[in-house]
């Protein structure tokens, strides 16, 4: 095995692992340190970098960063990252000094962005600073997209949705509102637009093609569109018994708003059982805090008529097995009929783009989607870019800020005549946290506390306000607690192997056995060859240059490493250095 | 030394011993010794050795006399019974110990000002008496707790870290162990747990007194150039003589593949060591031939290094003294006081 170049910023950022797993990248430790400092406006600034949207997400977001947390394979559970994320911006302070602004002067540059969701206000974010001229057609009459309409205000108050929307139009983005594109050709040919941006997510529910569907259609909602009703007071109650179609997010949004709105026994059914949910599992949990039934095996066949009235639904029983080559089959074992007097579909979502004209030069995929470079975001017609849902399909909020911090970085490129693949990368700077003899510039003793539950309003208090805000956040007391969970990952553990004299210090000290000293070998036999074996191929080794007295080399398993700094502390030699990562990610400049 | 706590977790997949334990299991506190020093790692390869042979920490006994080797007890084996005793007299209290107690497991850790400055007598009496004990003498050929004089086992041309250069002959205690016909010495180097470990375990399985120098580089006052104790030194001039196995009772043997001619020596407790004569010609049962090779090598300037003479079957200090099959703390309290009249009987008997 190869000396490892802890130069390559992506080495020690994948040590960060959630980081690496965030989609923008947020320094999540760094930001936690300053909320344990009780620096929140640092904390929500330095969040706002990356996510754009620290309160929402902070409430909403997906979590890519906790599964991957390394304090989930040293314990049970990871840090409570996206609460901590909430906990910076709901006690941020003054901020309006400190967010960028739009120049006098203008560039010259015009652009319009499609659709006002969060891929295309990190768009907007990105480009007002350099001085463009940004133009935003939004269907609705208020902006956020599926943030706004898809999520329910019990769980994203609007005041957060409003004010975070504002920082970024109030740098003079032009917003038409309820004002919906029918024709891309239209916009291109005559707009003026130096570069056109799609962010208009997937905003088409699933439809589901039963017996019954068409005589039932009055007691038969789409998820997402119900879910907008809701939101705009079109929709104010719906009967007491909910079927709920689907076992997403959306199904809990709906689940969760049906109980709020007269649902007095409502039921998600699901065809599958447990394991292969898509909802996250907080989501399920805080249904079922609701009194929501999840109900699984159970595959909708019929929509149940009586007198012209949709009265419940026909279920079929499934087991589910593998075949022999792994794929997953069912087998009916039964069926059944549940009552109801709604049902509504969440079953996934669609692209749809009768707007997009086939003969522009923009090319589809057999899936009706554009073809999409993967890198630039831009579509096979030069100028044309797209981001979001709208890109690949549905995915979450913080995949729609990574696409479009992208494209904006394109944009600008494009608009400067520049090469859009000829992208800076990301740089590294390594700054040692050494105070002095044992003393470093981060907390690096290990805090065994398990992690700390949220708090929610009383269920009775939750159902009579239907946007009373369910959870409370973190107090004082959990905060100091959970923030001293975090394991510091980005304070790496740097080797120079030629101060080093082979003492064993580190080796004997490391809590967690990730260290070894040995002769070199490959990688798969250097893996098996280790204090404990490193099994874990996700996490990498890394391996020294030969060391100076035997040219054995040192090996370090990155994958439980909890940080904690003592086999720094214990060189002699300072081989070992805590030294603090800052990863420069480029935005658009 | 260090602020922090060492973290209380551990690597989940970390492998246990017969009684579910995990080497984290036998650690003790954190060391305030100086970061680097061998010390440390002799301790570390303590911890391994018990564990390895599912030794429970508290049938242990660990004793000390006084210097930096001395405080390295308390590191390891935090359930185990321990004496932190007087400067160089540990071998005494060591030896009460297990007179009283013979059931259980006793290591004594000194240092070389401890054992051959002002303990020396009772060093080379414990040898004699062949008292069951793995005594482990951490040697760094300097007083490191009042920076760094030379210490007996300093070699001559050595140099300290003001730059005076030492005249005396040394005291080489596995010679010593030697002409006092101790019938277990071995000499290591902690930093080469690979060999240390397996010595420690055979060590510890071993009936009577069994010598084990260390090599344990002071990182503070004797690791420059010009010592010769420094980790550089001892590596450049490291000479295995005779690689030592040990292969506990009840486990399959297997022959291990190496260069050189192996010897078994079946311990009392039915464990064998192989022994592999690195050294072609080598024999580690042969006290005389041992002895002038050990002669021969520390005058070429090197650090002869392994199980150097291993003899099983002699009269430990229990045998000699015809002393209770029991630990006395096992014998009925009528049997081990029987009172006043019984010792009149006794009295009267030497009138």
């Amino acid at each position: 095995m190869q000396p490892t170049d802890t130069r390559d910023p992506d080495y020690y950022h994948r040590v960060v692992d959630c980081q690496w797993a965030c989609p923008a990248h947020t320094n999540v430790p760094e930001y936690i340190r300053l909320i344990a400092q009780g620096k929140y406006t640092e904390s929500y600034m330095l969040n706002r970098q990356s996510n754009v949207f620290p309160g929402i997400l902070g409430r909403t977001c997906d979590r890519p960063c906790e599964p991957a947390c390394r304090r989930g394979r040293v314990e049970e559970k990871p840090v409570a990252i996206c609460r901590l994320k909430r906990v910076a911006a709901d006690l941020k302070g003054e901020v309006d000094h400190l967010l960028p602004t739009a120049p006098e002067e203008k560039n010259g540059k015009r652009v319009a962005l499609i659709g006002a969701g969060p891929a295309s206000l990190t768009v907007a974010n990105d480009l007002l600073p350099l001085g463009y001229d940004v133009t935003i057609f939004e269907a609705l009459p208020k902006p956020g997209g599926l943030m706004r309409t898809n999520i329910p205000s019990f769980r994203l108050p609007a005041e957060v949705l409003d004010t975070e929307i504002d920082y970024v139009l109030r740098m003079g983005a032009k917003v038409h509102y309820d004002h919906r594109i029918e024709s891309l050709k239209a916009l291109l040919d005559e707009g003026g637009f130096d570069a056109v941006f799609v962010g208009t997510g997937a905003p088409k529910g699933k439809e589901l093609d039963l017996p019954g569907r068409q005589e039932a259609s009055a007691n038969v909602h789409i998820g997402i569109e119900w879910l907008e009703a809701v939101h705009f007071g079109h929709v104010e109650k719906i009967g007491e018994k909910v079927l709920v179609i689907g076992v997403g997010n959306t199904a809990m949004d709906c689940c969760r708003s049906s109980i709020r709105l007269g649902g007095t026994s409502v039921k998600v059914m699901a065809r599958k059982d447990r394991r292969y949910f898509k909802a996250s599992p907080w989501e399920l949990e805080d249904a079922e805090e609701e009194q929501v039934e999840i109900i699984e095996n159970h595959s909708p066949a019929e929509f149940v008529l009586k007198d012209g009235k949709l009265v419940g639904m026909r279920f079929e029983i499934v087991e589910w097995h593998e075949d022999d080559k792994g794929r997953l089959r069912s087998k009916t074992v039964g069926d059944t009929v549940i009552d109801c007097d709604d049902v509504i579909l969440a079953i996934g979502q669609d692209n749809a783009f009768p707007w997009v004209e086939r003969d522009i030069g923009i090319e589809f995929d057999e899936w009706g989607l554009m073809k999409v470079d993967k890198t630039t975001f831009m579509t096979d017609r030069p100028g044309v870019f797209v981001g979001g849902d709208a890109a690949w399909g549905p995915e979450n909020i913080i995949w729609a800020v990574a696409h479009g911090q992208q494209a904006a970085i394109s944009i600008h490129k494009y608009c400067q005549g520049k090469s859009l693949t000829d992208r800076a990368p990301n740089a590294l700077e390594l700054t040692s946290s050494k105070m002095g003899l044992h003393e470093w510039s981060y907390a690096n003793s290990y805090n065994p506390k398990p992690r700390s539950k949220m708090t929610h309003v009383d269920l009775a208090a939750r159902l009579k306000e239907f946007s009373l805000e369910v959870e409370l956040g973190f107090d004082p007391d959990q905060t100091a607690l959970e923030v001293r969970r975090c394991l510091n990952c980005d304070i790496q553990t740097d080797f120079s192997s030629s101060k080093c004299i082979e003492c064993d210090a580190c080796i004997d000290i490391c809590p967690t056995s990730c260290l070894t000293m040995t002769p070199v070998a490959e990688e798969s036999k250097l893996r098996l060859a280790l204090t404990v074996p490193a099994t874990n191929l996700d996490q990498p080794l890394f391996v020294s240059d030969a060391l100076p007295q035997t040219k054995r080399v040192m090996v370090k398993d990155e994958d439980v490493c909890v940080h904690c700094g003592l086999c720094a502390e214990r060189c002699p030699t300072a081989a070992w250095d805590m030294a603090k990562m800052d990863l420069k990610i480029p935005h658009a400049k | 030394m260090s602020y922090i706590a060492k973290p209380s977790v551990a690597h989940k997949r970390l492998e246990k011993n017969a009684h579910g334990l995990t080497v984290r299991d036998y650690e003790g506190s954190l060391s305030t010794l100086c970061a680097g020093c061998g010390h440390d790692s002799i301790t570390a390869a303590i911890i391994q050795a018990f564990w390895r042979l599912n030794i429970e920490p508290h049938r242990v006994v660990k004793l000390s006399g006084i210097g930096c080797s001395s405080k390295t007890p308390t590191y390891f084996l935090r359930e185990a019974h321990g004496f932190n005793s007087v400067h160089g007299r540990m071998p005494s209290v060591a030896t009460g110990a297990a007179a009283a107690n013979r059931e259980l497991v006793y290591i004594g850790i000194s240092g070389d000002g401890d054992s051959l400055s002002i303990g020396l007598g009772q060093l080379c009496h414990a040898i004699r008496r062949n008292v069951n004990l793995t005594y482990v003498l951490e040697n760094n050929g300097v007083y490191g707790l009042t920076k760094g004089q030379f210490s007996a086992s300093a070699d001559v041309g050595t140099k300290a870290k003001r730059g005076q250069v030492n005249r005396q002959q040394p005291i080489d205690p596995a010679m010593l162990a030697l002409t006092l016909g101790a019938t277990f010495v071995a000499r290591s180097f902690s930093g080469d747990k690979a060999q240390l470990v397996p010595i420690l375990e055979a060590a510890l399985r071993h009936r009577g007194f069994a010598l084990v120098d260390v090599i344990s580089p002071c990182v503070t006052f004797n690791d420059h150039q010009g010592s010769t104790k420094s980790y550089m030194y001892t590596r450049e001039h490291y000479h295995e003589v005779v690689e030592a196995d040990l292969v506990p009772l009840r486990t399959p043997i297997e022959t291990k593949q190496g260069e050189g001619e192996a010897r078994q020596v079946r311990l009392h407790d039915g464990s064998l060591v192989t022994l592999r004569s690195v050294e072609p010609g080598y024999d580690p049962t042969d006290r005389d031939a041992a002895y002038l090779h050990l002669r021969k090598l520390a005058k070429a300037g090197e650090v002869a290094t392994g199980l150097l003479y291993l003899e099983e079957g002699e009269s430990d200090m229990h045998e000699m003294s015809n002393t209770s099959d029991t630990a006395l703390v096992n014998v009925p309290f009528e049997e081990l006081c029987p009172g006043q009249d019984a010792l009149q009987k006794l009295m009267n008997e030497f009138r």
